[in-house]
């Protein structure tokens, strides 16, 4: 027992936290750094409890007694559940640093809206630590309310609400399409842990199509929630509408947690080997299914994304396009795949919350977010120029950033379970987002701007950026730092 | 060894460290760079003085596993091909810094920055052992280059820069995907390692002559597709001229002086060495496109009014004869081919500079603006002169040996089974003299009837030298080649060997029996 409090320790932890947050923001009344600081605290607390539950030795993270533990098989411990913990804190914490300043200058600086960071944060952590279906559904929804809340924080921008009316409207429809897959995988099974749906689909103790339909309803719902095609309308305005702090949160951490989810279920539910070959058939027809759809949500994302003039749609766009890239590691559904999707989850956190950033800091009264704005950025502002630039490089996959190495594996991934055609349609979409990428750089140091710019000050976003400034430089340069960790967590 | 990795690493550390200088201090970084430019070029001498040319195999072997669970390591070596271009890198590349000192007038810190990781990356690329490492360092001189011609370009720059990336761009990300399949066709299908995957390129070069026909014409059109758009083959040479006229002079050498190497050497290293059958299967087809490269090249050359574009135009031309000699696959043809890259290198550089020069002064690349030259600048007429003719392939210059053996080893070779492609490649060197001596006539002889040209300053002494340096080798070449054939000779004649054993299983040379050296890793 002790041994299953120290592995689940993150676990634990942030829902803590998050209690005592709570406490702290209705005892300290007006004081609103002292919620933030505990906040920040929490989540440091948090990355340091899945840093140590990942450093315990393996055999007693794999290995563990069901029937005696406290959360009696619910969730899982150690592993890549801690991993992606860990990977929600970052993002949370980087989140954290560059909001506050944000959210004084853009509109005001509630406490409530670092509560909500960290509610959001404990969905995630639910969801990767779940071994249940309804432990993901919690999860998610723990995270999504959060989410729609925070993307209409600014109440008195238009924008927002209408962000936050149109994520809370369709992501409450996907939901129910969530729940109804569970609901018709309970019934085909008779479970709903995860480990038990795989061995009933081994051995054939299973109806059949209720468990073809639960398992369409749960690609729908969680096509949904990583915003892949064709459920990936949502994506684009809400990303524009939310506070652009925030839309680098959910465009990071949520996608991840989304992924995790996703992994976590393909995993159980498209078992290696299935009880017959009618299953494996239908099987084989879902991987297809969900090979089109990380195929189109490539082309459409970054098709999408070229026409763009709105740096902060431009990027929204690219997060959809990057969705599909992930879900290549799905397709795969192989050791390979996932570590894939571990890589580039971690590189694409770093990046996209990186440009997501600048776009904060460079902000003004919800203006100052065309490309035509990043004009001659490099003379007014040669470091956050020389960042930006280096985010869309490693978005864009050039070697040596992280990025590059992130698809490399997820090509390979995919090409080793024999999805060439896959890999060749992510070849040619990357090519496409060639274009959009090196012209946001094009912009910043190939064109002078005739008006004068000022000089923004990030702040406390400054740390934010160094952290994923050198978080893009160092996992493209040593890859195997996360890549050999990715392969033991499964 | 130490030479070794100081040639490849110097050029990266003289870009980190001129991040800590002032940059109001232009004078400080141009002689900073300029001085670690030509130590990595005395140290790459050092490194040629070691090099053992009798031996085919890869020498000063490295090899340390970098990233395990794909096998990919930082394996770097040198063998006769690579060590040529090496020294034609570590050589362009302070000339190329030199040619900077005038004709780069803004921003010199960032420029400085980028030469210098642009000579690192283009290094990087001829010793990489690796394919995971090759791409890499393919993929890391977009970087640089794009912010060279983006920034410090001329009128048209954006347009042209933006052509250039986009083009290197969709070759090298259909050769990733080749590079994956390769890897992991090799790693399952053959070796069956634990990584299921390899991009170590000696481990695949001794087995990838056992993957089917099929495969391999995949891999191998993925290949040259990446390598054509880089030398450019027709038909995907569209880039170049923008990407050279726009360039500034600098830009334009070190494109035409090391960078369209990079292209050939890929055909020659990985085409034809990990895809044999398939070369044999497409060499007639890609020696068409080569010869339709050498003749388009220099007719529309011919018809150029801007002197940049038509040395530019030329290059496509003489690219046209590398790709040939490569594809007759003939220790002849391969040889000619390499040296036709260093001489391209040399000559081409020497023009581009020359209308750096004359650009520099005028403003202006107009041929008609011009006239007459000879008479106001006598010495830089001269230069111009022997440049032009070695690029026209006069013998007893360094263009003629190259042309020769390339044109001799199609000739002869015994895949291509053709005359045709020798009879029709040789009208281009008739082109050529047709297209250069004309527009040099235009430019330096005649009566001066532009009155801007009256008082043109001849060279200074910095120019004498950028001028004089490539000069030298042009003529050695010319005279002696046999000191720079026989650097690449045997491990090009093992290479034929391996071809033809495979086609007509009989060895053609006989080559002194070396062992390959035991490379220092880190993997036991």
């Amino acid at each position: 027992m002790i041994q299953e409090i120290q592995l689940s320790a993150p676990f634990y932890m942030i829902a803590v936290v998050t209690l005592i947050a709570l406490t702290i923001d209705f005892m300290t009344g007006k004081n609103k750094s002292a919620v933030y600081n505990f906040v920040l605290f929490g989540l440091v607390m948090t990355f340091g409890a899945a840093a140590y539950t990942l450093s315990i030795p393996e055999e007693t993270i794999a290995a563990f007694d069901v029937a005696n533990s406290i959360s009696k098989g619910m969730i899982k411990f150690g592993g890549y559940a801690a991993y992606f913990d860990m990977l929600f804190a970052i993002a949370g914490i980087l989140t954290m640093l560059a909001a506050k300043q944000y959210n004084a200058r853009e509109y005001k600086d509630y406490k409530e809206f670092y509560l909500l960071i960290l509610f959001a944060i404990s969905g995630m952590v639910f969801i990767a630590h779940a071994a249940n279906l309804i432990m993901v559904f919690i999860g998610i929804e723990v995270m999504t309310i959060t989410f729609y809340v925070l993307s209409g924080f600014f109440r008195n921008r238009e924008k927002a609400m209408e962000s936050a009316l149109k994520y809370f409207l369709l992501g409450s429809f996907a939901s129910g399409f969530l729940l109804y897959g569970i609901a018709m995988i309970y019934g085909a099974t008779g479970t709903l842990y995860l480990d038990q749906i795989t061995q009933k689909m081994m051995i054939g103790d299973f109806h059949d199509l209720y468990l073809t339909l639960g398992i369409g309803l749960l690609v729908v719902g969680l096509g949904f929630k990583v915003a892949a095609f064709p459920f990936h309308q949502w994506a684009p305005d809400v990303y524009e509408g939310a506070p652009t702090v925030v839309t680098a949160f959910m465009s990071t951490a949520g996608k991840a947690a989304g992924l995790i989810a996703f992994i976590v279920i393909a995993q159980a539910i498209i078992p290696v080997t299935a009880a017959n070959e009618i299953l494996t058939n239908n099987l084989d027809k879902f991987r297809t299914l969900i090979a089109v759809i990380a195929a189109a949500t490539m082309l459409i994302g970054n098709i999408s994304a070229l026409t763009q003039k709105n740096v902060k749609r431009m990027l929204a766009y690219s997060s959809v396009a990057h969705a599909g890239y992930l879900l290549m590691g799905i397709v795969a559904n192989t050791p390979e795949g996932r570590s894939g999707i571990v890589f580039y989850a971690t590189a694409y956190m770093f990046m996209q919350i990186g440009a997501f950033l600048i776009v904060s800091v460079m902000e003004k009264d919800n203006k100052y977010l065309e490309l035509e704005d990043y004009v001659g950025l490099r003379k007014s502002n040669p470091m956050i120029a020389a960042m930006m630039a280096l985010f869309m490089f490693s978005l864009a996959g050039i070697p040596p950033m992280a990025g590059f190495f992130g698809k490399y594996y997820l090509f390979m991934a995919a090409m080793d379970s024999g999805y060439l055609w896959l890999t060749i349609v992510a070849v040619i979409s990357s090519i496409i987002s060639m274009y959009f990428y090196i012209g946001l750089v094009l912009n910043m140091y190939f064109k002078d701007s005739e008006a004068e710019q000022e000089r923004v000050c990030p702040g406390m976003a400054g740390i934010a950026l160094a952290i994923s400034t050198f978080g893009v430089i160092l996992f493209g340069i040593y890859p195997s730092l996360i890549i050999d960790l990715a392969n033991k967590i499964f | 060894m130490t030479a070794f990795l100081a040639t490849l690493l110097l050029p990266l550390f003289a870009a980190i460290s001129l991040l800590f200088f002032n940059k109001e201090n232009v004078k400080a970084i141009k002689y900073y760079t300029l001085g670690v430019s030509i130590v990595t070029f005395v140290v790459s001498l050092f490194l040629y003085f070691g090099f053992d040319h009798l031996n085919p195999n890869f020498q000063f072997v490295i090899d340390y596993t970098w990233i395990q669970s794909v096998d990919a390591g930082f394996r770097i070596g040198v063998d006769g091909m690579s060590m040529l271009l090496i020294l034609l890198t570590t050589f362009i590349t302070p000339i190329a810094i030199l040619a900077s000192f005038d004709s780069i007038k803004k921003r010199h810190k960032e420029y400085y920055i980028m030469l210098s990781l642009l000579q690192f990356a283009m290094t990087g690329v001829f010793v990489a052992l690796d394919l995971f490492l090759f791409y890499v360092f393919w993929e890391i001189i977009l970087i640089p280059m794009y912010f060279i011609i983006g920034i410090w370009g001329g009128q048209n720059r954006l347009y042209a820069t933006v052509k250039f990336f986009l083009f290197t761009v969709v070759g090298s990300l259909f050769m990733l995907v080749a590079i994956v399949w390769l890897g992991q066709y090799v790693g399952t299908e053959i070796l069956n390692n634990a990584a299921g995957f390899t991009s170590n390129f000696q481990i695949i070069r001794e087995v990838s002559s056992q993957i089917p026909l099929e495969t391999q014409s995949w891999l191998f059109l993925a290949f040259a597709l990446s390598f054509g758009i880089k030398v450019p083959l027709f038909p995907v040479h569209t880039w170049l001229p923008d990407a050279h006229t726009e360039a500034p002079t600098p830009g334009s050498v070190i494109l035409a002086g090391v960078l369209l190497k990079m292209g050939t050497y890929g055909l020659i290293r990985f085409n034809l060495d990990l895809f044999p059958q398939a070369s044999f299967e497409y060499a007639p087809t890609i020696a068409v496109l080569a010869v339709i490269g050498i003749i388009y090249g220099a007719l529309v050359a011919m018809v150029q009014t801007d002197v940049k574009k038509l040395v530019a135009y030329s290059s496509v031309s003489h690219l046209g004869f590398v790709v040939l000699g490569i594809f007759s696959m003939t220790a002849e043809g391969i040889q000619g081919a390499i040296i036709q890259m260093v001489n391209h290198g040399l000559s081409t550089g020497m023009l581009f500079l020359a209308v750096g020069m004359i650009y520099e002064r005028r403003h202006t690349r107009e041929i008609s603006e011009f006239g007459g030259i000879a008479r106001v600048m006598p010495a830089f007429t001269v230069f111009f002169a022997l440049a032009m003719l070695a690029s026209v392939g006069l013998p007893g210059l360094n263009g003629f040996v190259g042309e020769y053996l390339t044109l001799l080893g199609a000739f002869n070779s015994p895949f291509l089974k053709s005359q045709w492609y020798t009879i029709i490649s040789a009208t281009g060197v008739i082109f050529a003299a047709v297209y250069l001596l004309w527009m040099f006539q235009r430019v330096m002889f005649g009566e001066v009837t532009n009155p801007k040209n009256k008082d043109l300053q001849d060279l200074t002494k910095q120019e004498w030298a950028m001028l004089v340096a490539p000069l030298i080798f042009i003529v050695w070449i010319g005279v002696y080649p046999n000191s720079f054939l026989k650097i690449s000779d045997n491990s090009t004649k093992a290479l034929v060997n391996k071809l033809e054993l495979i086609k007509f299983n009989k060895v053609r040379y006989e080559l002194p029996q070396i062992e390959a050296e035991a490379a220092p890793t880190n993997n036991q």
